[in-house]
């Protein structure tokens, strides 16, 4: 009946129903467990998606967004995550027949508008399905950018930046995704079509509901457009590798950049760990004797930059070696060895920090609380009552996405949150392994 | 309620005075909880009785918004204070909310480091500053409160304690409740604890003192200093009223020569801050000169106690139109300052207006931003007027947050009428 109306509203591209097409849309979320959605739709437009939650809800089943299907949590989607919710306890295996579920699956990778991009305004407003990619591409050639989209993120869409509020490796120094959007456009579970912010303005009365949904993962509705800032890009980049002979050293160089007032924009400690996973795919050329490896990323007016490599230069003096790279290219080569260490260990050693590696709402939902709150685990329960308050608020239905429990904020890039302050990231490599 | 029990729960209470009023509505009683248990115990009680609460920090902004309806107690935040954990290798600070902000800078100054927020009510407390998301000319960097908190403890009517964010930035996870809190006037919970992220100190602060005359004029070197890339840390605008009285401004859209000011302040490198400075004085003019030298009202509400103050967010290019639309519907220039560089500027209108006459110049505003998007919000009035007077204007979303409060306070206990649409 819902498959009916959706093919009337939305035309019959739209809907799929194939019992087999449908398969590549299991996910978690409609139930607690991976399954297979009874209906999957393309809605091209924010009607589309209207249309589309209003006939879940009159059908009472639930639905569950889904983006450009490429991130690695996804919000809604099991996929990358490669576990059953629950494997903890003692739920089915992958193996066996999915359940089917009697709910729809939205997708919004076909709203690929950028509606607009206003300069003067220094901002754009955009669909949930263009790609940072794509917002890139389009601004940058007039200097400017829009913050979280960096290497890692760029096949990301913005829908889903904004359902993780996802940093990138940057978040250092930029922030998250909600510090770059400045206004929504939602469909709310009940299928309203609400702004959410005052635009392309940064304050607007109210209760600051953009920051709510922002990192909601798709449980408080489904954005259907979205204002995001443009920011003039910085003059100059930098890209500084330290090799040190101890991790402590390495540790002692990061804590020292804090210390010494510079704000980087990203900063990562590799420890022997992360280096030879990184060295097991190609020489990096690392110094004999190599234990620990910081990498620290500069960028603004070229004056600071200047004057921020030579107090790094002088923090760094017992560093085996150092290494500078400003062109492209070179910054490349230098991240490179670290995104090998990050992939390789994140393959070999899967299970990783809850927040860092995936959503709260599957199979880890079971770990929560003692991460929720360590001292308390009573105060655990209010907190999480608490939040439950926030959805009944948006979705008192609980039509949403009602297989998820609760978002996890995407914290910087994969990793575990510390990122706030540079160092530790050896910690963190560890963390995630 | 007796004196007592609130004394028994609160651990510290007394009868309220005249100057406890909250915009003019009279408190009975003044509660001052210690600890988060003590204020839990406390809202606990005033929810089985049906009392209300208004939170009040240093009182710096508690005749902003709308006045509640009633006020049984004002829970005073002057003992949930001081630095619970600051964690400077990690860049995360955790302060009681009575914590007033300029001690915590000094404290945190020590270290080298700082919240980067600069409210222009320097007395105010962290959690009045959070419950206002009041911010200054940091903000051109920065953004608001809501942007530098990381995690946030509250209590919430009934009197559950609940935490939102990190302590010390770690994993974490669910919903954004600072967010929520930031900016709701009192209304969700009382905060208790905030963690805020920090950033280092810069080495040196430099300013560019810039004299402009009309809003297109700010307009056009606002654009400069944005499409340069010399990163000013901040972009502050003064437009004071003209001394004389004023001309009316001509048709091609140039006012009356005024004596305003434009002011951007760059920070870094004792070097760069200099050089980017000097680079500025190049593409737009003025002089360059120390932090020392910084102008009066930097930092500074244009308005009065006794005057209207208004809040007006807009996008940045729009700025001079509705500045403009400001002066054209009061008839007569009004001064206006803030943050010319992400559309944020703070207003005044004499506070001896009649209420028909403000009335008209906010619904002539409003009426402007629809087409452009943003907003003209009255942060404070005098009692007479407040009233009287739609202090938001059309606010995006109200319907979702009428739930947002059903749900977090259904009994409308905590400021009671006081925000948007009289939640």
């Amino acid at each position: 009946m819902v498959a009916h109306r959706l093919r009337r509203d939305l035309g019959d591209a739209a809907v799929i129903t194939d019992p087999v097409a449908r398969r590549t849309y299991e996910c978690v979320g409609l139930t607690p467990y991976r399954c297979t959605p009874g209906l999957v739709v393309w809605p091209e437009d924010a009607e589309g998606v209207q249309a589309a939650v209003l006939a879940c809800r009159e059908a009472g089943v639930p639905f569950v967004a889904r983006g450009s299907g490429t991130g690695p949590s996804g919000g809604a989607l099991a996929e990358a995550k490669g576990a059953l919710p629950g494997t903890d306890v003692g739920l089915p295996q992958a193996d066996r027949a999915l359940p089917e579920a009697d709910g729809v699956v939205i997708v919004t990778g076909r709203m690929r508008r950028i509606i607009e991009v206003d300069l003067p305004n220094r901002r754009a407003v955009v669909e949930p399905g263009v790609l940072n990619l794509a917002v890139s591409d389009t601004v940058g050639p007039t200097g400017y950018f829009y913050a979280p989209d960096q290497s890692s993120q760029r096949m990301r869409s913005i829908g889903g930046n904004v359902a993780e509020n996802s940093g990138g490796p940057h978040c250092v120094k930029y922030g998250f995704t909600t510090q770059h959007v400045s206004g929504l456009e939602v469909c709310t579970p009940d299928g309203d079509l609400v702004r959410l912010g005052v635009g392309k303005a940064v304050r607007s009365p109210g209760y600051d509901l953009t920051g709510v949904f922002i990192g909601s993962e798709g449980t408080l509705g489904i954005a259907t457009k979205i204002v995001v800032k443009l920011l003039r890009a910085p003059e100059s980049v930098r890209t500084i590798l330290a090799a040190f002979d101890s991790i402590d050293r390495a540790g002692a160089a990061a804590s020292a950049i804090t210390t010494a007032g510079v704000q980087p924009a990203a900063a990562e400690i590799m420890d022997t760990l992360a280096i030879r996973a990184a060295e097991a795919v190609v020489d990096r050329g690392y110094p004999a004797g190599t234990r620990a490896v910081l990498i620290v990323e500069l960028d603004g007016p070229a004056v600071e930059v200047e004057a921020e490599t030579a107090a790094l230069t002088a923090l760094f003096a017992g560093a085996l070696a150092l290494r500078t790279a400003d062109d492209p290219a070179g910054r490349a080569a230098i991240w490179k060895g670290h995104e090998t260490a990050v992939g390789r260990i994140r393959r070999d050693h899967p299970v990783g920090s809850i927040s860092g590696e995936s959503g709260v709402g599957d199979h880890t939902s079971a770990k929560l609380p003692s991460m929720f709150s360590v001292d308390d685990l009573a105060t655990t329960q209010d907190d999480l009552a608490t939040m439950q308050l926030v959805r009944r608020a948006f979705d008192p239905g609980n039509r949403a996405n009602p297989g998820k429990v609760f978002p996890t904020p995407r914290l910087c890039g994969e990793r575990s949150p510390a990122a706030l302050a540079p160092c530790r990231t050896g910690e963190r490599i560890r963390g995630a392994g | 309620m007796s004196l007592d029990a609130l004394a028994e729960a609160a651990g510290m209470a007394r009868a309220a005075g005249p100057a406890d009023a909250v915009g003019g509505c009279p408190a009975r009683f003044v509660a001052t909880p210690g600890r988060a248990d003590q204020l839990s115990a406390l809202l606990r009680q005033c929810a089985t009785e049906g009392l209300t609460a208004v939170p009040r920090g240093d009182g710096t902004k508690i005749d902003w918004g709308q006045q509640p309806t009633t006020v049984d107690v004002i829970v005073d935040t002057a003992r949930l204070t001081g630095v619970r954990e600051h964690s400077s290798a990690d860049l995360v600070v955790t302060v009681g909310a009575g914590t007033p902000l300029r001690a915590l800078q000094a404290t945190l100054g020590q270290s080298g480091q700082r919240i980067a927020l600069d409210p222009g009510s320097t007395e105010a407390t962290v959690g009045g500053i959070l419950a206002t998301n009041e911010a200054g000319p940091l903000s051109h960097t920065y953004g608001a409160p809501r942007d530098l908190l990381v995690g946030v403890q509250f209590v919430r009517a009934d009197g559950t304690v609940s935490r939102s964010g990190g302590k010390v930035v770690k994993d974490v996870a669910g919903y954004d409740l600072g967010k929520l809190l930031c900016g709701s006037y009192g209304t969700l919970g009382v905060i208790t604890e905030a963690t805020f992220r920090l950033h280092p100190l810069p080495i040196s602060r430099v300013f560019l003192i810039r004299s402009v005359s009309t809003p297109a004029e700010v307009d056009e070197l606002v654009g400069e200093m944005l499409d340069s890339r010399l990163a000013p840390t901040a972009i502050e605008v003064d437009l004071p009223p003209p001394v004389e009285r004023p001309v009316p401004r001509q048709l091609d859209g140039t006012g009356p020569s005024g004596s305003g000011t434009l002011a951007v302040l760059f920070e870094g490198s004792a070097l760069g801050a200099q050089a980017r400075a000097d680079a500025a004085a190049e593409l737009i003019g003025g002089r360059v000169c120390p932090e020392e030298q910084a102008p009066t009202w930097w930092g500074r509400y244009p308005f009065g106690p006794d005057d209207v103050g208004l809040r007006l967010s807009v996008p940045v290019a729009d700025l001079p139109a509705v500045i403009y639309a400001l002066g054209d519907a009061a008839g007569a220039p009004v001064p206006v300052r803030g943050a010319a560089g992400i559309g944020v500027v703070y207003a005044a209108l004499p506070g001896d207006l009649p209420v028909v006459r403000v009335a008209g110049v906010l619904d002539a505003v409003r009426r402007v931003l629809l087409a452009r998007s943003g907003s003209c919000e009255v942060l404070t009035a005098p009692e007479q007027l407040r009233a009287e007077l739609d202090l938001w204007g059309p606010v995006p979303g109200l319907e979702l947050m009428h739930r947002i409060k059903e749900q977090f306070d259904p009994q409308r206990l905590l400021s009671p009428g006081r925000f948007v649409g009289g939640i």
